[in-house]
């Protein structure tokens, strides 16, 4: 189930930075947060690791890191086998959620902090520190302590810490869960703008699919200590290889019913109301397996032609405000959730709660997957 | 919005302005606040603070020599020091003596005389019961025949510098100075004792404060770091002797450190040592039994601030490349600083005041300022003696609060 998708083509030859092979993590010997994961790290990539809370992400991460230790498999940082190396000896800038600044040191000392420990002269530090404070546009708040800072100040101060010593490799644990949506947004921003100049290796965790997909050039998507789905991100969004990267990324409608007829491009699949649709396989699905139809709400048209593969009348539960779009909740195939979004200003968004109407959707944006445990 | 302020201004806005309400309200609380606070404010005062400066006071408080000798003080004003004073001082003194026979005051007098001169309690005691109750023609006779030292000028001296209201008597006393024929000089060698023990108050202290430091870092990292249910466990371990009472605790070391105690027994039978050590009314007993008392008021400062300290900010400094040492010296240690100067504040200065426990264990040459406290007030009832140090003891522990504040930071001594 580990599929790995093509490295990006333009380092394809190039070693990995990171490999993890066959890595394995417990904490108590009897459940396993993390099972076989092999990984490359592509040298220069943002690469997310993304996941609900519990999925072996963050375990990940700070394996990377050095914060904890395998219990089985090995890990190599540009070759060198580093499974056991203590963290302050892997030379990677690691930047965390509650930024981490030293309280009792002013942001200059805190940036300061890793050129002091490597013996790097005063000159020097002195330039380097003040080079860092400006890439993070922090240059006035050198002297001041983390507690005077915004929070979206003090993980700027935190990013410029973990990128003063120049590690090529540099992990993000959630660095912009604490923030509100509108710092987050410009945060994520500048992110992206600074893994472009610098062409440092990002590692970058987050439970967050909006920010995965707007900054990542590949994200792995982590459930139940493996990895789902690794790929870029369109590819996750247009083709997820299974139910649970198709449901966790991005919004989803889900349809569950039996195969009723399998065909070369496209399966048959009969709703609990008695519904027949038509869906793309991407599990191999035999006649009578139960099967789950997933189908992105703004895939759904309100205007079926002929060319649709399925069109049918279903009628309106609520309609939903967004601003920018309208959600209308409709009753399809025994859902009572089906979700259609469809953009304002939109002369349909008047319709009320009881209409009934008419929709439909091409078979190749509805993928068919396996009903897990059937 | 105009629109609106205007109305407002016609309807809603009273006529007194809007600070007077907020003044009246803010007033209000206030009185609530205060009549809340009114009884341990009225108990702290009356059973504490007053009694505590009243008797502050009697360190310079001189009440004695100018009620019950008043003429002799009168005459005494123009009595230049060095020579024998004229007969109307000894007629003045003669005339103040005779008033106070068969009273108790005469005894009073004498205590408090002999405080500043050995000796003076007798001759007071001597002249008294000796005067004659008649007119006498010379007084200065008389009183020479009863006792000789009235012809000494040191006698003398005493009375005219301890006749005024207040006196520095009992201050120097505590500084081993007194006042002398050429002012204010050293006490002679076998009775200056108290510099001496002001610095071993402070020696103590001190070592009792590293040694606490030192024993008790440790353990505030370890339960600091450990899982919450092994913290807990921890935790009542330390707090256990904090609910045992201070002379139990004592007296338990009493029992396990005398020449046949159990430490003693259990050394000598592991073959440590071929004889009993002594551990007791000595410097290493008094050591042993504060730090032991101590090391509470020491581990849990410490450990509530260490507590505090995320463990994020150790792994930041290990990921920006310092080793384990390196992470503790620059990061872990700094930010443990607060806990440290406030655990080091508290049990410097409670064992500054330690009395009991130097009292059982500790030798007489062990004996710190809280002992000659207690000795002066019971046994010796020299009160403005007693009091005096008290006031030395306060402030030395000003001194030194203000100047660890300076030093860390007044707002870091705070015990959280």
């Amino acid at each position: 189930m580990n599929a790995i998708a093509p490295l990006p083509s333009e380092a394809g030859t190039a070693w990995p930075i990171v490999r993890f092979a066959g890595v394995r993590k417990s904490y108590d010997g009897e459940n396993l947060i993390v099972k076989d994961l092999d990984l490359d790290i592509v040298r220069g990539e943002f690469l997310t690791l993304l996941g609900p809370s519990g999925s072996g992400k963050t375990t990940t991460l700070m394996m990377l890191a050095g914060f904890e230790i395998p219990t089985e498999g090995t890990i190599l940082l540009g070759g060198r086998n580093i499974t056991n190396l203590p963290p302050h000896r892997r030379g990677i800038g690691v930047v965390f959620q509650n930024y981490a600044l030293f309280p009792h040191m002013t942001i200059g000392q805190n940036i300061a902090y890793p050129l002091r420990i490597r013996g790097v002269t005063a000159t020097e530090t002195e330039r380097r520190v003040e080079e860092a404070l400006t890439m993070v546009k922090l240059g006035a708040f050198a002297e001041r302590r983390p507690a005077q800072l915004s929070g979206g100040q003090q993980q700027r101060a935190a990013l410029a810490r973990a990128l003063v010593f120049r590690p090529e490799l540099v992990l993000l644990d959630e660095p912009l869960g604490a923030l509100d949506k509108q710092l987050r947004e410009q945060m994520q921003y500048e992110l992206k703008q600074l893994h472009e100049e610098l062409k440092v290796t990002m590692v970058y965790v987050t439970h967050d699919q909006t920010e995965a997909l707007t900054m990542s050039d590949r994200i792995a998507v982590f459930n139940d200590g493996r990895i789902q789905q690794l790929a870029t991100p369109a590819d996750l969004y247009e083709n997820p290889l299974n139910a649970f990267v198709a449901e966790f990324v991005g919004e989803n409608n889900r349809l569950v019913g039996d195969v009723v007829d399998t065909g070369l491009s496209a399966v048959s699949i009969r709703l609990a109301d008695g519904t027949v649709v038509r869906g793309k396989a991407v599990d191999e699905l035999r006649k009578g397996d139960r099967a789950v139809l997933s189908l992105r709400p703004e895939r759904v048209s309100l205007d079926p032609t002929d060319s649709f593969a399925n069109v049918l009348s279903a009628p309106v539960e609520k309609v939903i405000y967004l601003g920018d779009a309208t959600r209308l909740i409709l009753r399809v195939g025994g859902s009572e959730e089906f979700s259609v979004k469809i953009p304002n200003p939109d002369d349909r968004a008047t319709m009320m709660r009881g209409d009934a109407i008419r929709i439909g959707w091409r078979d190749t944006d509805c993928r068919a997957f396996r009903l897990a445990n059937s | 919005m105009q629109a609106s302020l205007e109305m407002m201004g016609e309807t809603e806005i009273p006529k007194m302005g809007l600070r007077t309400l907020v003044r009246r309200a803010e007033r209000r609380h206030f009185m609530t606040m205060l009549a809340l606070m009114a009884p341990s404010v009225i108990f702290v005062a009356l059973l504490f603070v007053i009694p505590i400066l009243l008797f502050l006071f009697r360190s310079v408080d001189n009440a004695e020599i100018p009620t019950l000798l008043p003429k002799t003080a009168v005459a005494l004003d123009t009595w230049r020091d060095g020579e024998i004073p004229g007969e109307p001082v000894f007629a003045a003194l003669a005339s103040d003596l005779h008033a106070l026979k068969g009273s108790p005051d005469a005894a009073l007098l004498g205590r408090r005389l002999n405080f500043a001169v050995p000796g003076y309690r007798r001759l007071i005691t001597r002249t008294v019961t000796s005067l004659p109750g008649t007119q006498m023609a010379s007084a200065k006779e008389t009183l020479a025949a009863i006792d000789k030292s009235w012809l000494d000028p040191v006698y003398w001296r005493t009375l005219k510098s301890q006749s005024g209201r207040i006196t520095d008597f009992y201050l120097l006393s505590a500084l081993d100075l007194q006042r002398g024929a050429g002012g204010i000089e050293k006490v002679s060698g076998e009775q200056a004792i108290f510099m001496s023990l002001y610095g071993r108050t402070l020696y103590t202290a001190f070592g009792v404060t590293a040694l606490c430091l030192l024993i008790g870092y440790p353990v505030a990292a370890v339960m600091a770091a450990a899982r919450p249910a092994v913290a807990n466990w921890l935790l009542s371990l330390v707090l256990i002797p904090f609910w045992t009472s201070l002379l139990v605790r004592t007296t338990a070391w009493v029992v396990l450190l005398q020449t046949e105690g159990l430490v003693n027994k259990v050394l000598l039978q592991l073959g440590v040592i071929s004889e009993p050590l002594k551990l007791m009314f000595n410097t290493a007993g008094v050591f042993i039994a504060m730090v032991h008392v101590l090391l509470p008021y020491m581990i849990l400062p410490v450990y509530s601030v260490m507590k505090g300290i995320s463990p994020v900010h150790l792994r930041a400094a290990a990921s920006l490349g310092a080793n384990p040492a390196t992470v503790f010296r620059t990061v872990y240690l700094p930010l443990t600083i607060p806990g440290v100067a406030a655990g080091c504040t508290l049990v410097f200065v409670l064992s500054l005041g330690f009395y009991v426990t130097p009292a059982l264990v500790g030798g007489p040459g062990d004996q710190m300022i809280g002992y000659f406290i207690a000795y002066f007030t019971n046994s010796a009832v020299n009160w403005g003696l007693a009091s005096a140090l008290g006031v030395f003891l306060l402030l030395l522990i000003g001194v030194i609060y203000l100047a660890l504040g300076k030093l860390v930071g007044f707002d870091k001594l705070k015990v959280r």
